[in-house]
């Protein structure tokens, strides 16, 4: 991995579990597979910390191990899953737009835990809601076993590998680490269970206060004595469908926006009909007729089926070739080619790039580039309608930050560079890719820089939290209004100006992450 | 056409000094890339005036373009003007024009914060903005409070004191606060702590560390037997059911914690020494997480 996805990993480790766990994880990251004594040994932790360490990443998939011959077992970190972290907000509130605040929880659940059971994160869940609801209500378990059955049914969650159950035959020692294997078809097959029960709020007056000795709460009733009845199935978060839901996203919009409302609805109904027939990285998806396509079109859209077959007809002439038209049988075979969906979706980050970066006048030369795919430096001047010495600038400059690329066509076979032709072009892939890169980097300075801001400011913004503490506490047990006011006042208005300056900066170094 | 193979050999060097601004006539270098400048200037308008080199035929001008020459006057030079003055690319094709004020040669690294030409793009506005910027940072504070979150231990203090025997030493360090599926894991992560007590079986989970003070525990234990509460006597029978192991551990964290307030007179908080108090940056920052 680049120097900058490592320090990028570094710093989201630091954030989420901790100087130990960081310290390992890079430490895996950079040097691959290791084993448990190695790793010890190199980064000079004591082995307790580095199984901790190891503990926390495995349970949070970041980190594999296998066995080796001789029973050494290794380690191998995952930089781009640690990388995906990232993402987590982002699946959370795509799963909170799909399936409401159960939803939602279900899967920040399970994305903070790594893995969890299915019962576990039932009850947790319905705990949550319930706290957040008003008294008197509880969740029931049934309503989010449900919502977890959908997200299972929709391929959002999965199931983990699990040890498989081997007969006590073998009379030789266990083996080091367990072999994990999981079957296709089972990977988002739901257990039964019958999981009764409400969330339980929880009340402040269950707590011990003091640590007077006390008669001991009835602790665990008799749902802990039972054995848990999904023990050992354990489920994940299944990232590569949110990706896919979000390449879906990406195109439905950018449908909407180069045709109009109808047409991207269309291409979203042909899209979830093959959410689960398409494998992920297909190149497109699989054939669908229009009589299909008009069965599955949303209940509010009364279009008849001529309007269909004339706005399919406008999609797969269209010169970005979102959709295709393979066959004609039921009226029409039509595809959605992805990835040259997506590539067009690449290639319009990047001109949107160019054009914030170094202006519009760059951002022509670019799209002129990209259209006739290589052009001499005269020839650009010319198309681009550009005076000369601008059109050099404005090309150097773009190659300097590797937007544009230079490809050497010999005329003579010893390459003497006066009798060689010099072309400009875009290399979309090498470029895409940089842009990745950078966008990593500047991830990495912003989290440095809000981490730098909050420390500066740490005094102030104790302050403020205790402020705010005492006025909460203030009113919740009914003071004055010339009392709160007194309060606020604690903070001069030259910190307050402070503190606001210091809130808006570390929101936009959040935001833009 | 043999003396191609000269061009080839020479390495290409990185040209230092446009000729524009060296030029002040003292080199015999400079003067050698004007002349191989014009000379070039006189070839391309040659062959756009048609004229031919045919194959075998060496065209020499007023100057001398001959292959050899530059060579030897190099060599005469000690080789110092070698490949000097060569470019590695056609300065026309690329667009610099004869004559043309080249930006000046770089001096220092580029600055730090360069002044940005163009605002950059306005924040995601907006509820859907609002309710994501408020998830990252619920996000970032709840991850801390999980018990994935590892605390390196707190380093020892100079001096013993004597409230350190009565501080719970909180997140035990040679233990994890959750539970693992361990049939999942590699058997060489189980991190077993050897306990001084009595017949407790070899169960392989992370146990809490040997405390020193458990012999006392259990002298203590028969003798102030009369003295102790009913909740000490469960514990101690809860104790010697071996098979319920998260009960153990939670009733024996208890024990310890009756058992060291037995001890004393006093309630734990008698021990705080106030090092909690504004030292725990890491905490404090925890309930405000921008």
């Amino acid at each position: 991995m680049t120097q900058a996805e490592i320090k990028l990993c570094s710093l989201l480790l630091q954030e989420h579990f901790g100087e130990i766990v960081e310290k390992i994880g890079v430490h895996l990251i950079r040097t691959g597979s290791q084993p448990l004594r190695v790793i010890a040994h190199d980064t000079g932790t004591s082995l307790d910390q580095v199984k901790k360490a190891l503990c926390v990443l495995i349970q949070h998939n970041l980190v594999i191990y296998q066995v080796h011959k001789r029973g050494v077992v290794e380690y191998e970190a995952q930089c781009s899953r640690v990388l995906r972290m990232l993402r987590y907000p982002r699946y959370i509130y795509t799963a909170k737009t799909l399936y409401s605040d159960t939803g939602e929880l279900i899967v920040e659940e399970l994305l903070l835990n790594g893995k969890m059971t299915m019962s576990a994160v039932v009850k947790k869940v319905a705990d949550r809601l319930t706290e957040t609801m008003e008294d008197g209500k509880t969740m029931d378990y049934a309503e989010v076993s449900n919502t977890f059955v959908r997200l299972a049914d929709t391929h959002f969650v999965q199931r983990c590998p699990f040890v498989p159950a081997t007969e006590n035959s073998d009379p030789g020692p266990p083996p080091p680490a367990p072999t994990l294997v999981i079957n296709e078809k089972d990977m988002y097959l739901v257990p039964k269970l019958s999981l009764i029960g409400k969330g339980k709020r929880r009340r402040s007056s269950d707590e011990d206060a003091t640590g007077e000795p006390k008669a001991k709460r009835p602790k665990h009733t008799a749902d802990n004595k039972e054995p848990i009845p999904d023990d050992g199935i354990y489920w994940q978060a299944n990232l590569d469908r949110f990706h896919q839901h979000f390449r879906d996203q990406g195109i439905v919009s950018a449908v909407a926006n180069r045709m109009d409302q109808t047409s991207s609805e269309i291409v979203r109904t042909m899209l979830r009909m093959s959410e689960i027939t398409t494998p992920s990285n297909a190149p497109f998806t699989q054939p669908l007729s229009s009589n299909e396509i008009f069965r599955s079109l949303p209940v509010g859209y009364n279009i008849s089926k001529q309007v269909l077959d004339q706005y399919l007809t406008l999609l797969a002439d269209d010169p970005l070739e979102f959709v295709g038209k393979s066959g004609d049988s039921g009226g029409g075979m039509y595809v959605i080619n992805l990835h040259k969906a997506l590539g067009s979706l690449a290639t319009a980050t990047l001109e949107s790039v160019v054009q914030e970066r170094f202006g519009s006048r760059c951002a022509r030369i670019f799209r002129l580039v990209l259209q006739k795919k290589h052009l001499e430096q005269k020839q650009v001047e010319d198309f681009a309608m550009i005076p000369a010495k601008e059109a050099k600038d404005m090309l150097y400059k773009m190659l300097s930050e590797n937007f544009i690329s230079l490809q050497e066509i010999p005329k003579t076979p010893d390459h003497a560079p006066s009798r060689t032709f010099y072309l400009y072009t875009v290399n979309i892939l090498s470029a895409a890719r940089m842009l990745l890169h950078r966008c990593y980097k500047s991830i990495a300075n912003l989290i440095e820089r809000r981490q730098f801001e909050t420390k500066e400011n740490k005094r102030l913004l104790e302050k403020s939290q205790r402020v705010e503490a005492i006025i909460a506490s203030m009113q919740a047990t009914g003071a004055e209004e010339a009392q709160l006011q007194e309060i606020e006042e604690m903070i001069t208005a030259p910190e307050r100006q402070q503190l606001e300056t210091l809130k808006r900066n570390v929101n936009k170094s959040i935001n833009r992450m | 056409m043999n003396e191609m193979h000269l061009w080839a050999d020479l390495p290409p060097q990185l040209l230092q000094d446009w000729p524009g601004e060296l030029t002040n006539g003292k080199l015999w270098e400079a003067d050698l890339e004007r002349h191989r400048l014009e000379e070039d200037q006189q070839i391309s308008s040659w062959l756009r005036l048609g004229l031919r080199v045919g194959e075998g035929q060496q065209v020499f001008l007023i100057g001398s373009l001959n292959t050899q020459a530059p060579s030897t006057m190099a060599s005469r030079g000690g080789g110092r003007g070698r490949g000097r003055g060569q470019l590695t690319f056609n300065m026309e094709a690329v667009g610099i024009g004869k004559g043309d004020a080249l930006p000046p040669p770089t001096l220092q690294p580029s600055p730090l914060f360069p002044p940005l030409e163009f605002r950059p793009v306005p924040l995601p506005s907006g509820e859907e903005g609002e309710y994501v910027l408020a998830l990252k940072q619920e996000l970032r504070g709840a991850m801390r409070q999980l018990p994935y979150f590892i605390r390196p231990a707190v380093p020892k203090r100079d001096v013993e004191r004597y409230s350190d025997k009565y501080q719970m030493s909180g997140p035990l360090d040679n233990a994890i606060d959750w539970n693992p599926d361990w049939r999942r894991l590699p058997r060489e992560l189980k991190i077993r702590v050897r306990k001084l007590q009595k017949e407790r079986t070899t169960i392989l989970l992370p146990k809490r560390p040997p405390k020193t003070t458990e012999d006392k525990e259990e002298t203590i234990q028969k003798l102030e037997t009369l003295e102790k509460k009913e909740e000490e006597v469960t514990s101690e029978e809860d104790e010697e059911k071996e098979e319920e192991e998260e009960k153990e551990e939670e009733e024996e964290e208890e024990y310890d914690e009756e058992e060291h307030e037995e001890e004393t007179d006093y309630i734990m908080s008698y021990f705080d020494n106030g090092e909690d108090f504004g030292g725990d940056s890491d905490d404090n920052m925890d309930e405000a997480i921008y």
